[in-house]
């Protein structure tokens, strides 16, 4: 079964060229051209990943993210011409998991694609406790399930991997840098402000009180870790 | 005045009563009283010094005080002149009529004395007695003055003759036969209290001695005179010139206020808000400075909002250039990549052809970027996201990141390192880049000879070189090349693609963090770059932690 791919972007000719590349990596790709359809479209295709350029005409990039991730936790990586910090923090934080900056090559995308579809090696009934004695948050790895006080908590895919590579080793505190590597399977160090970012989104769920995190702790300078279980 | 005021009846014993009452209130109270002085004084230090401040702050208080004093000093002569000249005036008026009365009076003196003859006490007393009843009663303003009569010649009786002091010095003169005349504190009646008043000494002859008469006119009338004329001037004196100070101050507030309305409205301004106006009634002097202030503002406020017009088209241009160039770069670079992929099935030319398009490709890229890159930083958005960061940390994964090119070059890379970590608040994104910048170079420029890269630190600034053995730099050269597109020998080929803007970057880099990056070179003794950078953001740098001049080069310079 071929990853089905969304690519949501107005430039005709780009469109055909990643439809090029990408079936020949073993994709098999939908086009969307404008914002408008992007969410009708989704609902249709029911992708495994969507690419999205983040200027687009009718509804921007940024609504077409938002929309998507209110209702599905899919994999997105956005397509963006601007490489300034505020444009790729704005695009994180409306739901996105990965960016590519144009001009990009093709192997490297759809390395980044493939990273994000990775499915993992699950060992059977593997399951994780971290956080405060009192409020623990527990982690069913192969059921993708969080669950706190008896509540699911719902997190992408993305968010997920993330917390899970935290609570595997709790006592280790994980640099940027590493967890670019083991989460978003970069090959060497990028940009820490894709960690940055998800690390803030992922508090805002699990977390009682994000500006005093006990799930994922800030050791300053260094990185983060996973809170005492 | 000055004579009777040398007489000194304005205040006699009281002052001196009142000071010795102080005294020993002072004595009584003793330490707590020294303690409230002490008090007392530290306040009105503490006052003088905010009214020093105040004064050199408000041209208001210091015209007003300054219209105060000399108005001031200006009304007290004024007031002492007139107090004066009327007080003489009284005075002499008085004079005159107190000799004139002595004048009247000396005729039924001659008769009644004139024949008493002292060999005849009992006739020296009838005539005195019968003088006294005479100016009793010719006197007809009574009260107006009191005759004393003494006569230098002993009688066995001299009930008769008073007992009032007189003046020694009056009595000398009058004693030689002359008419004297002295202001002294007197008895307006023999068992009165003292008041000021005029002694008027006239010797009449009687026969075989002199007799003396003092004529005593009280002054209380004259002094009530002048005590209510210096009363009317102090009061008018303190009125007028309070009236004066008080028209200073509405005056300087009329010029006053709107000067402090455009200080405060220039300072808004300066702050940022470029909209603040001053309101301007009028057309005066202070309008002017008003309207001047505004047009002035207005300009500044238009030629802001172009500048800042202009720079955000700078950046929309720079942002639109990105995506527009951008996007079909995109679709030219994966066509490229399938191509060069496919490129074994194609002829030999063709091949080499995919082969260039996308080396070309990578250097297109890279230019592309760095134009942005500088181009950001010209538009002046260039942002400083700073971060705790061990310097060593970032050096290793520079050095890291050159090691294949290094070795494919022949070319050694060591690294000395200090052993304890150096955290510094850096963008790592931008110190890696320089960094990677300057590897690149001294590998590009290194002649294969091996490239030193040192890390050093001090309390406030952290410091990494980069030295190499090549050819180095002509004298002068230094300070090109951070220089845009700059070249250091046109005929030499790059090894790494530079784009010739990597310097002029790293230079923008360094300074956006407040650091410096300086560049050393000698013909045939290489090259050194330094990056030195402050150890908290915002920390001005003083000196670096590592010698621009590498330690082996110095002293072999001819």
């Amino acid at each position: 079964m071929k990853p089905r791919v969304l690519v949501v972007d107005d430039d005709s000719a780009l469109a055909e060229m990643l439809g090029i590349v990408l079936r020949a990596d073993g994709f098999d790709p939908a086009f969307v051209p404008d914002g408008n359809r992007a969410v009708t479209a989704f609902r249709d295709s029911k992708p495994d990943i969507v690419l999205l350029d983040l200027m687009l005409p009718g509804l921007s990039g940024l609504d077409v993210c938002r929309a998507i991730r209110a209702e599905s936790g899919v994999p997105i990586i956005m397509l963006t011409a601007k490489s300034d910090t505020v444009d790729i923090v704005l695009g994180l934080e409306s739901g996105a998991d990965d960016y590519v900056v144009k001009p990009f090559k093709p192997k490297e995308l759809v390395a980044r694609m493939r990273a994000r579809l990775r499915h993992h090696d699950d060992i059977a009934s593997e399951s994780l406790t971290i956080g405060p004695p009192e409020s623990p948050v527990s982690i069913d790895v192969p059921g993708h399930q969080v669950r706190r006080n008896g509540g699911a908590i719902a997190l992408t895919p993305l968010e997920f991997d993330l917390l899970v590579a935290l609570a595997r080793k709790p006592r280790q505190v994980f640099t940027r840098e590493v967890l670019l590597e083991q989460v978003w399977g970069y090959r060497h160090a990028a940009d820490t402000r894709l960690v940055n970012v998800h690390v803030q989104r992922l508090r805002s769920k699990v977390e009682r009180d994000p500006e005093k995190p006990e799930i994922v702790l800030t050791v300053r300078g260094v990185g983060y870790k996973a809170g005492p279980p | 005045m000055s004579g009777w005021s040398r007489a000194g009846w304005a205040r006699p014993a009281g002052s001196s009563r009142e000071r010795s009452s102080r005294g020993s209130w002072v004595s009584r109270l003793g330490p707590l009283a020294e303690r409230g002085w002490a008090r007392a004084w530290a306040f009105s230090a503490r006052g003088a010094r905010a009214l020093a401040r105040e004064w050199g702050r408000s041209l208001q208080l210091r015209v007003a005080v300054t219209t105060l004093v000399v108005s001031g000093a200006l009304v007290l002569i004024i007031g002492l002149f007139l107090v004066d000249q009327i007080s003489n005036g009284v005075l002499r008026a008085k004079r005159s009529a107190a000799i004139a009365q002595v004048d009247t009076a000396r005729t039924p003196a001659t008769t009644a004395l004139g024949g008493a003859n002292f060999g005849d006490p009992q006739g020296v007393v009838n005539a005195v007695h019968t003088l006294k009843r005479e100016l009793a009663s010719s006197r007809a303003d009574a009260g107006l003055y009191r005759v004393v009569i003494k006569t230098d010649v002993p009688l066995d009786d001299a009930d008769v003759f008073d007992s009032e002091p007189v003046p020694a010095g009056l009595v000398a003169l009058v004693e030689q036969g002359r008419r004297a005349i002295q202001y002294e504190r007197i008895r307006s009646s023999p068992n009165g209290s003292l008041v000021p008043g005029l002694i008027i000494g006239e010797p009449v002859q009687g026969r075989g001695g002199l007799f003396e008469l003092y004529y005593l006119f009280p002054l209380n009338v004259e002094q009530d005179t002048i005590a209510l004329v210096q009363r009317t001037v102090l009061f008018a004196g303190i009125g007028l010139v309070l009236f004066v100070a008080m028209i200073a101050v509405l005056v300087t507030r009329q010029v006053v206020r709107p000067v402090r309305v455009a200080a405060r409205t220039a300072a808004r301004v300066a702050g940022g808000d470029l909209s603040q106006r001053i309101r301007v009634r009028g057309h005066d002097d202070i309008a002017q400075l008003g309207e001047a202030f505004n047009a002035m503002a207005g300009s500044l406020q238009r030629q802001i909002q172009r500048l800042e017009q202009l720079s955000r088209l700078q950046r929309r241009f720079t942002s639109d250039v990105s995506h527009e160039l951008r996007t079909p770069l995109t679709t030219i670079r994966m066509a490229a990549e399938v191509l060069h992929a496919r490129r074994g099935d194609f002829p030999p030319q063709v091949a080499r052809s995919a082969e260039l398009l996308q080396a070309e490709l990578d250097r297109f890229e890279v230019l592309l970027g760095d134009l942005l890159e500088i181009s950001r930083y010209d538009a002046g958005v260039a942002r400083l996201e700073a971060d705790d960061i061990d310097l060593r940390s970032v050096v290793t994964r520079a050095v890291d990141a050159h090691r294949m090119l290094a070795t494919r070059h022949g070319c050694e890379i060591t690294v000395q390192l200090p052993d304890a970590r150096v955290s510094v608040q850096i963008d790592s994104r931008r110190i890696e880049r320089i960094l990677r910048n300057l590897l690149g170079n001294a590998i590009d420029h290194g002649d294969c000879h091996p490239v030193l890269v040192t890390v050093g630190a001090d309390d406030a600034a952290a410091a990494v070189t980069v030295r190499d053995h090549g050819v180095g730099l002509r004298p002068g050269e230094a300070a090109f090349v951070f220089d845009r597109f700059w070249r250091g020998d046109p005929s030499r080929s790059r090894l790494t693609g530079g784009t010739g803007l990597g310097l002029a970057i790293s230079l923008e880099d360094a300074r956006l963090h407040g650091g410096w990056l300086q560049a050393w070179g000698e013909r045939g003794a290489g090259a050194q770059f330094r990056l030195t950078l402050p150890r908290r953001v915002g920390q001005p740098l003083s000196s670096s932690p590592l010698p621009l001049e590498p330690a082996d080069a110095v002293g072999s310079s001819s």
